[in-house]
């Protein structure tokens, strides 16, 4: 075990290494630099060159590289050449609203997912199934932003039940410790700022969680129907256990595995749904700021960025293939 | 030669003509999955649907009540969008105006073939670029021993990278790399799908290459590159036609996607449903049917696809198979 979480780590090197060659020149390929972006199409031939100079992109791009693999190690970002903001602030800022964004989508997607797949394949051929299948596909094709807007404009603007935007109401003078706004009312204490917070939370956590939910009840469905049929099952049934204990013991814990698989591989295409989430919500996260960022060609936010989340899918991607020895004692991690 | 030779010899003559019968009149794996899915009323509605919305696609366009970038609501002065007047279903328009007063029908007709030449491009990209890296992985590690697996390995890298960025943000700055347009936006969307033919194309090929088969040609001495091209690139292609018909149905989204960030069409002379639906954002206030019909339209083509690929899936998989 030990050794398999070493040799997956020290494989993490050379593919950030190659991710940041490749990005570091793919986005100096970039038509428009940061100048650009700052002095929009008026700048003059001298101005866009003193910037240019002054963040250091006048030099050969392998210098440029190698400051920033120095910086790197030092856990450093650099600046933000759109917010003239160290990156590593603006991450701190942002990034605890898209964790509590995409947290909030899996334990809706989780937390509704297995229980509905597990009853689709139980009552199989009956109502609930054919209702948990269709409509896992719907969830699939529908586009996310849409289904935000429908969200929004149903529960927010005219039941007016949810907030319409935002991260937290402005007027509740929250106290911020580590800017996980859930997290900060919850160690202050203030019960109105963490509710608030929640609240927040629910119609852009619905809205993100549609996809990963759909994709969790059809997979688990269909491997519980495969669990179903084995002679295990039916041994232990005919053993007299109560249905919860099969259901827990038996079933449900071999048909977990392949659903581990999906969330970890997940993990990257909330990202993708978080930016259009937080568009629509103005949900002051990381996503709509590096979305914005690409426009602004803001070279360190986007490198950091990216290379964190390399890093995060990574890291996901060990823990689900290290939980599936938790799930099944059969597997043996190499 | 005895007696019993003969007829042993005749035997197995009849035996090796009876297979051989059998052979012809057996179905091939495409044709019993073809007879599958003729049987799946999933499949049935989808095929259903998608023959109806290429159909519009193709000859939708030449028949349609107005031109889809004619402004006949503000030439006529019944549309003022700055008032919020956009009127809604009538006889004459049947899905009413859009907020530059064209005709909305006409719009989701012609929309229709733009929405179907992005899905079709731009999964032909990923199609194309994903099956050749990879059948150059999968072969390689399949039949190409030490050095092949090097190469493997290379390859499989790169992909993990691109799988490891979140998709949208790829094509995101695809999209800022050349500029918005729709053609922008199938190639983003195309690129997205590349690691995702990729692992299923060379995963598919490794698992034929273990097979007796292989082993036979190799043992007859047949070259490698016409094992790899002739026998296990042939049989590994079915998960990846399968996976084609889906990803079709998720490059509309991720296109309708794109438009919504900005990335889209610039000008909205050409209407397609995901330019159309991004532009309905400021008027959803006033008239939200404007986003509806492109959301309903993209939905439901969505849907024809995936049915229709899901079905697939369990036609040719044959440990589905009941």
């Amino acid at each position: 075990m030990f050794r398999f979480i070493v040799r997956r780590l020290l494989q993490l090197i050379p593919t950030l290494l190659g991710l940041s060659i490749l990005l570091f020149i793919w986005l100096r390929r970039l038509p428009g630099g940061p100048e650009t972006a700052i002095l929009g199409e008026r700048g003059t031939p001298e101005s866009r060159a003193a910037i240019r100079r002054n963040l250091g992109l006048d030099e050969p791009i392998l210098i440029q590289y190698g400051r920033f693999m120095k910086r790197m190690l030092r856990l450093d970002l650099g600046v933000s050449t759109s917010t003239r903001r160290e990156v590593t602030t603006e991450f701190l800022q942002r990034f605890p609203g898209t964790v509590e964004l995409t947290v909030t989508a899996l334990i809706i997607a989780i937390g509704v997912g297995i229980p509905l797949g597990y009853l689709a394949a139980r009552k199989r051929g009956r109502f609930l199934d054919h209702a948990s299948v269709g409509g896992s596909l719907i969830g699939i094709c529908i586009p996310v932003f849409f289904l935000a807007y429908v969200l929004k404009a149903i529960f927010a603007e005219n039941l007016n039940w949810f907030p319409s935007s935002g991260r937290q109401d402005p007027t509740i003078g929250a106290t911020r410790v580590t800017n996980f706004f859930v997290l900060d009312g919850l160690l202050t204490r203030e019960w109105d700022a963490a509710f608030d917070a929640i609240w927040h939370l629910v119609l852009p956590g619905i809205a993100l969680a549609s996809i990963p939910l759909a994709i969790i009840v059809r997979i688990t469905r269909a491997s519980v129907l495969e669990v179903l049929g084995e002679d295990y099952v039916r041994t232990a049934e005919s053993k007299g256990l109560t249905e919860a204990v099969v259901r827990r013991r038996h079933v449900l814990r071999n048909a977990l595995l392949p659903v581990a698989t999906s969330i970890g591989l997940l993990a990257g295409s909330l990202l993708s749904g978080a930016v259009l989430t937080e568009t629509v919500f103005a949900f002051n996260g990381i996503g709509a700021f590096v979305a914005e960022s690409i426009s602004n060609r803001d070279y360190p936010v986007l490198m950091g960025f990216i290379m964190i989340i390399a890093l995060v899918y990574v890291l996901v991607n060990l823990l689900v293939d290290l939980s599936y020895s938790f799930i099944d004692p059969r597997v043996r991690v190499r | 030669m005895t007696i019993t030779g003969g007829k042993k010899r005749e035997k197995l003559d009849r035996l090796a003509e009876l297979s051989v019968r059998d052979d012809e009149r057996g179905a091939s794996l495409w044709q019993e999955a073809f007879r599958q899915l003729r049987r799946n009323p999933a499949a049935i509605i989808g095929a259903v649907i998608l023959t109806i919305f290429v159909l519009v696609a193709v000859i939708g366009p030449f028949l349609v009540p107005y031109g889809p970038t004619d402004t006949i609501g503000i030439r006529e002065g019944v549309v003022k969008s700055g008032q919020g007047i956009i009127p809604g279903i009538s006889g004459e328009h049947w899905l009413g105006y859009d907020h530059q007063g064209r005709d909305v029908f006409s719009r989701m007709i012609v929309g229709a073939r733009q929405t179907l030449l992005v899905g079709v491009v731009a999964t032909m990209i990923g199609l194309a670029i994903g099956t050749l890296i990879g059948g150059i992985a999968g072969a390689a590690a399949g039949l190409g021993g030490r050095w092949g697996r090097w190469v493997d390995s290379a390859l499989m890298r790169f992909i993990d990278m691109l799988l490891a960025m979140p998709s949208l943000l790829l094509a995101v700055s695809i999209a800022a790399l050349l500029g918005a347009s729709l053609t922008t936006v199938m190639i983003a969307v195309g690129m997205v799908s590349v690691p995702v033919f990729a692992r299923l194309l060379r995963g598919s090929m490794i698992a034929q290459s273990g097979s007796d088969y292989v082993t036979a040609a190799v043992s007859l001495g047949v070259s490698k590159r016409k094992i790899a091209l002739g026998h296990v690139l042939p049989n590994s292609l079915a998960p990846v036609i399968v996976q084609a018909t889906l990803t079709l149905a998720t490059a509309i989204i991720e296109a309708a996607a794109l438009s919504f960030l900005g990335l889209g069409n610039p000008d909205s002379a050409t209407p397609e449903w995901g330019v159309m639906l991004a532009d309905a954002q400021s008027y959803l206030g006033i008239r939200p049917g404007l986003a509806i019909y492109p959301a309903l339209g993209i939905i439901i083509t969505a849907l024809g696809f995936t049915l229709l690929g899901e079905a697939m899936r369990e036609a040719l998989d044959p440990k589905l198979r009941k």
